[in-house]
């Protein structure tokens, strides 16, 4: 696998690592922002082989985990009383919303269905005119120009049975709200390369300014993921607060303008709320007005009524990089994939499943 | 290449009728027909031809005896069909006992409407994967159901077979020290399934792993006996649910390395595309052996003469550390732990 293998290389990794090594002489937190980061950092055993100065704190950048127990609901009441088919992403319906999860629904005979794309769900709406079809359109910026073109896509084919329910979130707010909380310790970022990829850099340099930190876009590999600690130790140790692009072979500076596009033709930009951490100011995307006829939140406007989370989760602490999942006292014991009890045990990339599936060793937690 | 074998060599016989019905399971002449144009016609040997209630044989020695259902979705995929692994999947988990197979029981249950000539394809598998193995369908059942109570078809297999005079193979015989051995590339089964799984096909050359594994297995008991501690076979949940198992058993630890891990180069990208771990991807033609440290090497040396063990390759040993743990050595020289499968392996999402 071309531009894969090269930056798994053990020999390429381990320099990084000496470097590091090299030159850092004090405590440093670094935040990776995106769950596929911190996914890698722990598949990989990075975490291990960092020196003990190097503190990595797992960002809030796990879609499924911040998309509000509320939404969670409305999909499972769209999908068992109003008989739509509601489809998203494998991870999604494993979270708990607040009694079950969208699984849970598919197993009692709800039409639930796991794809791998929106503009699936384009076609399965086309080919079954007399069903809803709701596509669960969760993510990051990364997902939403396919979100946003299925919507479009719709529009053009005539597709009148077919919409989304939106819980889209941005990575700039996010990283405001990190560095707003005064419990923040966060001395540097890694920006989360596939988000660049379609934003591009230049809502980065600001915060790096702002907030006096280094931000380094950083890629998922370990090489990558090597590269970007060090440079962003590298500038910390020698006082600077920049931002530089780690994943350069990717991303591009002004983004995908194509995607850009697309995002902005369907979407605005609204306050959301996450998971675990509350309202954050402009900080997610909605369907637009002219689009409202694929808004599902309108189409079949449900009200849903707020729902508490289970006490004993701190898994806004963890998404906020205050507490490490090991530190939660139910950890392992009453939280576990198969049952969780909040969304960052759940999902790929949440922090919890990556600790509780490669990292459990260190820890000691009985199996 | 057509991944989906033809069996020319065994034409349909005109029927008069194309579809399974309701009939066809109710035991009276459709039933009978059924059997004796295609069943019976096709996998008949001197046991099954008695058309007795049950199979009457003499076997001696130690059996083993298992079971397995066969639901898989599409009935057809790259490199094989549903009848050829209901015939490898019980002859596969027969030989991992170090038995011989040699009588194996057939059952279907039926959807109604289920058309007669992929029904035909499938006894032509079966008859093909059992000779193949070297085992006869010695008994068996079939049941209709109503359409839209099952899923096209469904089959179970049971067989026995007599444990091997060199056979040693039991989970208390694992023990500190002994060495690992993955008989060939791993998750090559479920990516062929996904690859052609509706709303995932994507172009490939990737082919199922399935085939019987009785004859190298059998070779590889005759020239190393009791150097042979235990055998597996990961199927669903793939390697590392297989090897929780075993750490679980016996309680010690399993230390694996990654780049050890034979694995095709597309098998590889398509994991990565899909979002999904190797280790926890269904194999149908492969098996983890856990053997005396001494001879592994030769046992992996003989192995690779064999076609279906192309790959075979040591991954790992068997530790006093960490016990009931699977702990694996990243290719970059972390450390990871490998957990069981939890629920199905699902796709992640960016």
């Amino acid at each position: 696998m071309k531009y894969v293998n090269e930056y798994r290389d053990e020999e390429l990794a381990q320099n990084y690592i000496k470097k590091i090594k090299d030159i850092v002489t004090r405590h440093w937190n670094i935040m990776e922002v995106c769950g596929g980061q911190t996914h890698s950092l722990v598949k990989n055993g990075i975490l291990d082989l960092l020196p003990n100065e190097v503190n990595m704190i797992h960002g809030p950048g796990c879609p499924v985990c911040v998309t509000p127990i509320h939404l969670i609901d409305k999909a499972i009441y769209l999908a068992e009383e109003k008989g739509v088919t509601l489809c998203s992403y494998g991870d999604m319906l494993r979270v708990p919303g607040s009694s079950r999860s969208l699984l849970d629904a598919k197993a009692q005979g709800a039409d639930v269905r796991i794809l791998y794309s929106p503009l699936e769900a384009v076609t399965l709406a086309q080919q079954n005119p007399e069903k809803e079809v709701v596509f669960f359109a969760v993510g990051f910026e990364t997902t939403a120009p396919a979100n946003a073109m299925s919507v479009v896509q719709a529009k053009q084919m005539g597709v009148k049975n077919y919409s989304i329910l939106t819980s889209h979130v941005l990575v700039p707010p996010a990283i405001e709200a990190v560095m707003n909380d005064k419990d923040s310790l966060i001395h540097g970022f890694l920006a989360a390369g596939h988000v660049c990829t379609i934003m591009g850099v230049s809502e980065y340099g600001p915060l790096a300014e702002k907030y006096k930190i280094p931000i380094v876009v950083t890629g998922f590999e370990p090489v990558d993921l090597l590269q970007g600690i060090y440079m962003t130790v590298k500038q910390l140790e020698s006082g600077k607060h920049v931002l530089e692009n780690q994943y350069s072979r990717v991303v591009q500076a002004k983004g995908n303008i194509k995607a850009i596009e697309m995002i902005n033709e369907v979407f605005n930009v609204q306050d959301r709320v996450w998971r675990g951490i509350g309202s954050i100011p402009e900080s997610g995307y909605e369907v637009k007005d002219e689009y409202e006829a694929y808004n599902a939140n309108i189409k079949f406007n449900v009200q849903i009524v707020e729902a508490e989370e289970n006490k004993s989760c701190i898994a806004g602490q963890v998404l906020k990089g205050i507490k490490k999942p090991f530190e939660c006292p139910e950890f392992g014991k009453k939280c576990k994939p198969e049952f969780p009890l909040g969304a960052p045990m759940v999902s790929s990339e949440g922090a919890c499943a990556a600790y509780y599936h490669f990292n459990r060793a260190t820890e000691n937690i009985s199996a | 290449m057509n991944p989906i074998k033809m069996q020319l060599s065994c034409p349909m016989p005109k029927m008069d009728y194309d579809r399974i019905t309701l009939g066809h399971g109710g035991g009276g002449t459709l039933t009978n027909k059924l059997l004796e144009q295609g069943v019976f016609d096709i996998l008949g040997n001197e046991i099954l031809d008695t058309h007795h209630d049950g199979a009457v044989f003499q076997m001696n020695g130690m059996m083993a005896f298992s079971t397995d259902s066969f639901v898989v979705s599409p009935i057809f995929f790259p490199g094989g069909d549903i009848g050829e692994l209901a015939v490898n999947g019980t002859v596969n988990d027969l030989a991992m006992c170090g038995a011989k197979p040699q009588y194996l029981s057939l059952s279907f249950i039926i959807e109604e409407g289920f058309l007669v000539e992929d029904f035909w394809r499938i006894l032509c598998s079966i008859k093909d994967a059992c000779q193949r193995a070297g085992v006869k369908i010695v008994t068996g059942d079939t049941k209709v159901v109503e359409h839209g109570k099952g899923d096209q078809i469904f089959i179970n297999t049971s067989g026995v077979g007599i444990i091997e005079p060199k056979a040693q193979i039991r989970m208390d015989r694992v023990k500190v020290g002994d060495v690992l051995i993955v008989s060939n590339v791993v998750a090559s089964h479920g990516i062929a399934i996904m690859s052609v799984r509706e709303g995932l096909e994507f172009e490939s050359d990737i082919l199922s792993d399935t085939c019987p594994l009785n004859h190298v297995v059998k070779d590889m008991i005759d020239e190393f006996g009791d150097h042979i501690h235990l055998l597996k076979d990961p199927t669903r949940g793939g390697i590392a649910s297989v090897l929780n198992e075993i750490v679980r058993d016996v309680n010690l630890g399993i230390h694996l390395n990654e780049k050890q891990i034979p694995i095709d180069s597309q098998v590889k990208g398509a994991c990565e595309i899909l979002g999904l771990d190797p280790l926890y991807v269904a194999n149908e033609g492969v098996f983890i052996a856990i053997v005396d440290a001494k001879s592994a090497e030769d046992i992996v040396n003989q192995l690779k003469k064999n076609e279906e063990c192309a790959h075979a390759a040591i991954i790992g040993q068997i530790v006093a550390d960490h016990p009931r743990q699977v702990i694996m050595r990243s290719g970059i020289g972390g450390k990871r732990v490998v957990n069981m499968l939890v629920g199905e392996q699902l796709p992640r999402i960016c």
